[in-house]
């Protein structure tokens, strides 16, 4: 298959295209900007919309509309742009309706800048929007894994009926790497509970997210988390690079990931046993592959663009079996492979 | 050899294209690699910079902190950069935008006066960088002009089609730059 340099955000939405998305809304954002304009000129060319809303909170609700409807759906942004959905995110969610939303991550908080972060990991994976509910995430790490998981974000949403997140951030949209593409999707699952037009054929369909009667709230969210049991049991993913006989397993997610592998691949140079976990669906947490990874380690290492968010799951997940230590750099500082080696090597020394 | 390549200047001054002539070779020769621009205001007429990674193995960072390559195109980008280069690295400048002197004895230096060069001929305007590109191509080897043309037939946008001409006479001229005369 040919290899094509693309960047990370055009990457992605080109994916999304042959994914079977039909409709796209967004509002403009850096870094995540080139994810619109390619749909602006890409969408209309292959039988979809592209509609610039008049706001971010506008967008969202559009998704809403056009999934309710039973189409393939998704809206982008940044930060402080998916702050502003996080009301129509909850509606999707209490409606059990399936759509792709894109976090391409800035720093934060507040309007706070333009570089790549990680600082939105508890939003994402914990508490984009009130009530019961929570997010398929997905943290690719490289502009092959943007595509990927598009894709496989828009199968897991309409399976599960459940929104799902691509958590990437502003390295990874703006980079260009070699990708190639899947096919482009012809056939997709029937939606019978779509509220689409169907000619007096069928008993009509409602989508809503009100109970007013507790008991039925409740037993709609009991119903969503059955769901939610399933996907923890069956559809985590991880990568575990020379874990096995590692001493120091660094945890790290998306772009730190990388610059944590360039430290590793150092520090393994030097004689240190040490290897990289890299958590690829953050919601649900890959807590089985995590200890599998991390059973002979002495000590873990979190690595994050951020004050530290995913080392409290990692902790969880381990049980706090094992001392985790954090190293990170936040506000858009990208860490060096340096600055992460001269952790491994403190820490390497203090197990000596 | 891996080439971790950082290219700066000013924004307008072609920055990303020269990187993306870059990376655009490194992907026919089979390599793995990146590309990794400054973004946001600094395109706008700021400093702006280019990481570009080609390498057997799988690129971990793509951002390049210690460049084993730097060009550079402007007096702050060098000032800023010029401690960074790895010992040994080769640092190209154009020699027409920088007058600050480099002190450092372990890296290798070639001043082109790329700037200067582009004034010589109407067809080079806005060529500098790919003369340093040039440049670049020549120190490492490189030599496959056809290779060259395929990328700009490439990365040179269908209504610019013309510039692909004057890119080829560019990149000649940097890789026949003999700096030590």
């Amino acid at each position: 298959m040919e290899r094509n340099l693309m960047k990370g955000n055009e990457a992605l939405a080109e994916a999304a295209i042959r994914a079977g998305c039909k409709c796209f809304f967004g509002y403009p954002i850096t870094p995540q900007t080139e994810i619109a304009a390619y749909l602006a000129k890409y969408m209309p060319k292959n039988g979809g919309v592209f509609l610039q809303a008049e706001s971010e909170i506008a967008a969202i609700n559009m998704v809403l509309g056009a999934a309710s409807a039973g189409v393939r759906a998704m809206t982008s942004s940044s930060s402080p742009g998916i702050s502003l959905k996080s009301e129509g995110v909850s509606y999707i969610a209490g409606s059990d309706l399936p759509c792709v939303i894109i976090n391409v991550q800035r720093g934060g908080p507040g309007l706070g800048g333009i570089q790549p972060s990680q600082s939105d990991y508890w939003q994402a994976t914990k508490a984009l929007g009130h009530g019961d509910y929570q997010l398929l995430v997905y943290a690719p790490c490289s502009v092959q894994e943007m595509v990927d998981k598009v894709t496989l974000a828009f199968d897991m949403a309409d399976e599960f009926r459940m929104p799902a997140m691509i958590l990437a951030d502003g390295l990874l949209g703006q980079m260009m790497e070699p990708v190639t593409f899947p096919e482009r999707k012809t056939e997709l699952p029937p939606k019978p509970w779509a509220t689409n037009g169907h000619g007096f054929k069928r008993e009509h369909n409602i989508v809503n997210s009100l109970y007013l009667v507790p008991e039925e709230l409740e037993n709609s969210i009991l119903d969503r988390y059955k769901r939610y049991e399933v996907i923890k049991a069956n559809h985590t993913e991880a990568e575990s690079y020379l874990c096995d006989d590692a001493d120091i397993v660094v945890t790290a997610y998306g772009a730190a990931a990388r610059v944590a592998k360039s430290a590793v691949n150092r520090a393994r140079a030097m004689g240190i046993k040490v290897g990289l976990f890299r958590p690829i669906t953050l919601w649900p947490f890959p807590v089985k592959e995590i200890n599998e990874a991390c059973k002979n380690a002495k000590a873990l290492l979190d690595v994050e663009m951020s004050m530290g968010q995913m080392i409290e799951d990692v902790k969880l997940a381990i049980n706090c079996s094992k001392p985790v230590h954090f190293f990170g750099r936040t506000g858009g500082v990208i860490p060096s492979p340096d600055e992460v080696l001269g952790e491994i090597k403190k820490l390497s020394d203090s197990n000596q | 050899m891996d080439h971790e390549i950082l290219i700066a200047g000013f924004g307008g001054q072609g920055i990303l294209f020269a990187g993306k002539l870059l990376v655009n070779l490194g992907l026919y020769e089979g390599k793995e690699v990146s590309w990794l621009p400054s973004y946001g205001p600094e395109m706008r007429g700021g400093t702006c910079n280019c990481s570009v990674c080609i390498s057997d193995d799988p690129i971990g960072s793509p951002l390049v902190v210690n460049p084993n390559v730097l060009i550079v195109m402007n007096t702050p980008s060098l000032d800023k950069f010029i401690g960074k280069v790895q010992p040994n690295g080769l640092v190209i400048v154009d020699s027409s935008m920088v007058d600050s002197e480099i002190e450092r004895t372990d890296v290798r230096v070639c001043k082109v006066p790329a700037t200067a060069l582009t004034d010589t001929d109407p067809d080079l305007k806005g060529g500098a960088n790919i003369i340093l590109a040039g440049k670049f191509l020549a120190e490492c080897g490189f030599k496959s002009e056809e290779m060259i043309r395929k990328v700009f037939e490439k990365i040179v946008p269908p209504h610019k089609k013309g510039l692909i001409e004057n890119n080829m006479k560019a990149i000649k001229i940097g890789m026949n730059y003999d700096t030590n005369a």
